[in-house]
């Protein structure tokens, strides 16, 4: 039986008191109460300090460029379909540099469960303006504010009808842990979008601005309701919805293709033989 | 040999885009090789679906023809501009044939009344019934590549066509046109019609690809597109990705995991790939990078034909680290090289890159089909023989700097790959000393990439009074120049590089001291790879025969420069 032992125990490269910490510790949570083995899973992360977490347990890694999990994922997962992809990475990574391919991800509706450590904030290169961050934000690379309007990931992945939307916050472990269990679970693309704070960075999106804010969407809610979940997917503000916002059974990519796994395929000569005689 | 009929004869069908111009050159060019002929098709389209002028130019012969030719023996005129545009270049006893409609008559005009044979739609089949009967080709197996090629559609359009093209036919054997028919061969070869990005596809499959992704871009397109072709029965997946940075690490992903993976691009998808190219080379993933030149830069010349991204290529990526180049001249070479591209991305776990261009994707020859048998291909999953200490290390250092590889999943060992410098294990590290061991173990592995460079080939007498020096797919027409050449009298060689990178000079430096003079041939405006050559060895080739117009390296214009 797979304990929390197994994906084991490392130092960081994190700031004492940073969200990263709670959303490894839901992370390894998830992973055992989905009793999945360290070998069954393949993280695939960009660059930033989201990015190192999966250089901090157990499991297969691909820690690859910045913006580019989701393709690499992509390539992973049709290849050996019997792993379970996870991306992790954060909000400049996924939404920034990434954002074609979060946009293509949606579409495709890859089986890949995908973490965006949100801290609406740049926290490896020293907080300049993130997609996410706030406008009239001051940052040293925005001395008179952010101009631009943030990015909502959850209305764009509703919006999208994506298969799995769902948010969760740092302050909230086993809350955490338990969205990740269920967007692991989900065949198709989920979207767990996690609220933390940048103890560094970010002075305004505190920890203790999240708690006021955060709350678990009551379990009446039903997430496969479409245009609940575009109402919920805009709260933002004195509220924030924390849960899954919103779920669809629409068939993984993986199936469409209907491949099986290409790793351990066999290379059929006859057939290769056939299409040569069609340039007869 | 029969002293009326031709050895060699070029064939240039003109036209608008959307009058079906490709569709008589596809088939007419089987007809060709279905008849026992060597072809060498060139393809001259516009960026654009209708209209504009294009052109398909066939050449043909008795033996083996590997390059284009200017002069035009048989110009099919589909229309008005086709005669303005291209009757400069009819030979002597060259002929016109065109739509007596248009009214354009005079002397080797043949016109042919089109609107009496066929409904517009079909007036391309009746050009073909035409020139087939010119040519001297039996109508039977015209017809029969007719069927063929319009396999899938209405019994009664294929019935249409077969009717045009045997009236057609029949009016041009009975007009007896003066016109000298192409030597008729006794025992025809049995050889299939292939392009260079079709034995690409079909070298990646025989080598064991499981998995491409691409962006649409000319001239690469069709290589993910007969690859996607063939998908649903050899079990491969062909993605068409976002944009080129998806493409390539997707690729990527799909290489981490275990499956042989390609992308196909041109110049400006490939500049979007690059920072995927240095990561393939950090975390030692094996991916094979088709770049298909065409004119450049930025958009260029979308359609037409360079070799200028040979520095381009050799340089893409960040950072220091080993690389093979392979530069098909042939479509054999297309099909050979890219199983062993395949090969050498696997044993080497790094990018490898295939330079090809419009030129040589989309030009047909005639090809014996390629023997299967003997070929293996590459299966990274096998651990037949893999030795690795545990707890398993992705990056372990070994004497060959190529470490043991296994695939994520199908083991209880981990693999863990990073683009930031990493310890043997895979994870981050700032550990100096370590970064400076993995340079090592990097370029430990370029060592062995280099022991497999295939050396540049040397067609003609070993010591020359003139060496021309070409890569790629100018190799057909610097091969025929100094044929001409030593025809003439003058001691010349040809020698072609098909693979770029790695240079070994101890391959050639004796060619080139053992030459009088020596020039490079090259389809780009600078000379890149004598310039690589001279970087590489010293050796200085002064002379250089340039073309950077679109158009295809050919005999005529190496002549000229040569003998201005």
């Amino acid at each position: 039986m797979v304990t929390l032992k197994d994906y084991g125990q490392y130092e960081t490269a994190w700031c004492p008191g940073c969200g990263n910490f709670s959303i490894l510790e839901a992370v390894k949570k998830a992973l055992v109460a989905s009793t999945l083995e360290p070998h069954q899973v393949l993280f695939v992360s960009g660059i930033g300090q989201a990015a190192k977490a999966p250089h901090y347990l157990n499991a297969n890694v691909f820690n690859g460029l910045h913006g580019r999990s989701l393709p690499v994922a992509t390539g992973a997962k049709l290849t050996n379909p019997g792993l379970v992809v996870i991306v992790e990475s954060g909000d400049g990574c996924n939404y920034g540099e990434g954002g074609n391919h979060f946009l293509a991800a949606i579409r495709r509706n890859i089986d890949v469960t995908m973490l965006v450590h949100n801290n609406q904030i740049y926290g490896l290169t020293k907080g300049q303006a993130s997609p996410t961050t706030a406008e009239d934000f001051v940052t040293k690379a925005q001395p008179e504010g952010v101009l631009s309007a943030p990015f909502n990931p959850i209305a764009v992945a509703v919006a999208m009808q994506a298969g799995f939307v769902a948010r969760g916050f740092s302050g909230m472990v086993d809350h955490l842990a338990e969205l990740i269990q269920q967007g692991i679970a989900h065949q198709g693309f989920a979207l767990i979008d996690i609220l933390q704070p940048c103890v560094s960075f970010n002075k305004v999106n505190t920890f203790s601005w999240y708690k006021e804010r955060c709350y678990p969407l009551p379990t009446e809610y039903d997430p496969t309701d479409w245009g609940a979940a575009m109402k919920q997917a805009v709260e933002w503000g004195a509220k924030i919805p924390l849960g899954v916002i919103y779920r669809n059974e629409r068939p993984p990519f993986g199936k469409l293709v209907g491949r099986g796994p290409l790793v351990g395929k066999e290379t059929d000569r006859g057939v290769i033989g056939k299409i040569m005689g069609g340039f007869r | 040999m029969d002293a009326d009929k031709k050895r060699f004869m070029n064939i240039l069908i003109g036209g608008e885009a959307g009058q079906g111009l490709v569709t008589v050159g596809q088939i007419l060019a089987k007809g060709l090789v279905r008849s026992g002929y060597s072809i060498c098709v060139t393809q001259d389209y516009q960026s654009r679906i209708r209209g504009g002028h294009n052109t398909f130019a066939i050449r043909v012969g008795v033996e083996a023809v590997n390059a284009p030719q200017e002069s035009v023996d048989l110009l099919i005129a589909l229309t008005a501009e086709t005669v303005g545009l291209h009757r400069d270049q009819v030979s002597a006893h060259g002929l016109i044939v065109i739509d007596a409609a248009l009214d354009i008559k005079g002397d080797g005009t043949l016109t042919v009344p089109f609107s009496q044979m066929a409904a517009d739609q079909y007036t391309n089949i009746a050009a073909l019934g035409v020139c087939s009967a010119l040519l001297g080709l039996d109508e039977g197996v015209v017809a029969q590549t007719v069927v063929d090629f319009f396999g899938k559609a209405h019994p009664d359009v294929i019935e249409e066509n077969r009717r045009v093209l045997n009236e057609s036919h029949r009016w041009a054997v009975g007009e007896g046109v003066a016109f000298e028919k192409l030597s008729p061969l006794t025992r025809p070869p049995q050889r299939v019609m292939m392009n260079g990005n079709e034995a690409i596809a079909l070298g990646a499959v025989t080598a064991g690809l499981k998995f491409c992704a691409f962006y649409p871009m000319t001239p690469a397109t069709s290589i993910a597109l007969n690859l996607a072709g063939w998908a649903h029965e050899m079990g491969l997946v062909v993605e068409q990705a976002e944009d080129e940075i998806a493409a390539i690490n997707m690729a990527l992903g799909a290489a981490f995991a275990g499956a042989p993976s390609m992308v196909a691009t041109s110049g400006g998808g490939f500049a979007l790939m690059i920072e995927g190219v240095s990561l393939a080379a950090m975390t030692e993933t094996p991916v094979v990078i088709v770049v298909a030149q065409r004119s450049a830069p930025a958009t260029g010349l979308p359609t037409r034909t360079e070799q200028a991204d040979l520095e381009f290529v050799l340089h893409a990526g960040h950072g220091e680290f080993p690389r093979a180049i392979f530069a098909p001249g042939s479509i054999e070479q297309c099909f050979e090289l890219t199983q062993k591209a395949l090969h050498i991305a696997d044993r080497y776990q790094g990018p490898v890159f295939i330079l090809t261009d419009q030129f040589l994707a989309d030009s047909y020859r005639a090809v014996v089909p390629f023997d299967l048998d003997g070929i293996t291909p590459v299966q990274p999953w096998s651990t037949e023989g893999l030795k690795f200490a545990i707890p398993y290390r992705r990056f372990a250092l070994t004497d060959s700097g190529v470490s043991p590889r296994l695939l994520p999943g199908l083991t209880q060992n981990l693999v863990v790959a990073d683009s930031d410098e990493h310890t043997e294990d895979g994870h981050i590290t700032e550990d100096l000393g370590v970064r400076q061991k993995m340079v090592q173990k990097r370029f430990t592995k370029g060592e062995g990439i280099r022991r497999e460079v295939i050396p540049p080939e040397l067609k003609g007498p070993e010591r020359p009074d003139l060496l021309l020096v070409t890569w790629g797919s100018s190799k057909g027409a610097v091969e025929e120049a100094a044929e001409q050449l030593r025809s003439e009298g003058k001691q010349a060689a040809a020698l072609h590089f098909s693979q770029v990178w790695p240079l070994v000079p101890e391959h050639f430096v004796d060619h080139l001291h053992g030459a009088k003079e020596v020039a490079a041939v090259e389809g780009n405006a600078t000379g890149q790879l004598a310039r690589l050559i001279r970087r590489e060895t010293g050796f200085h080739i002064e002379r250089l025969v340039l073309r950077y117009d679109g158009l295809p390296m050919t005999p005529e214009f190496i002549l000229r420069a040569l003998n201005p």
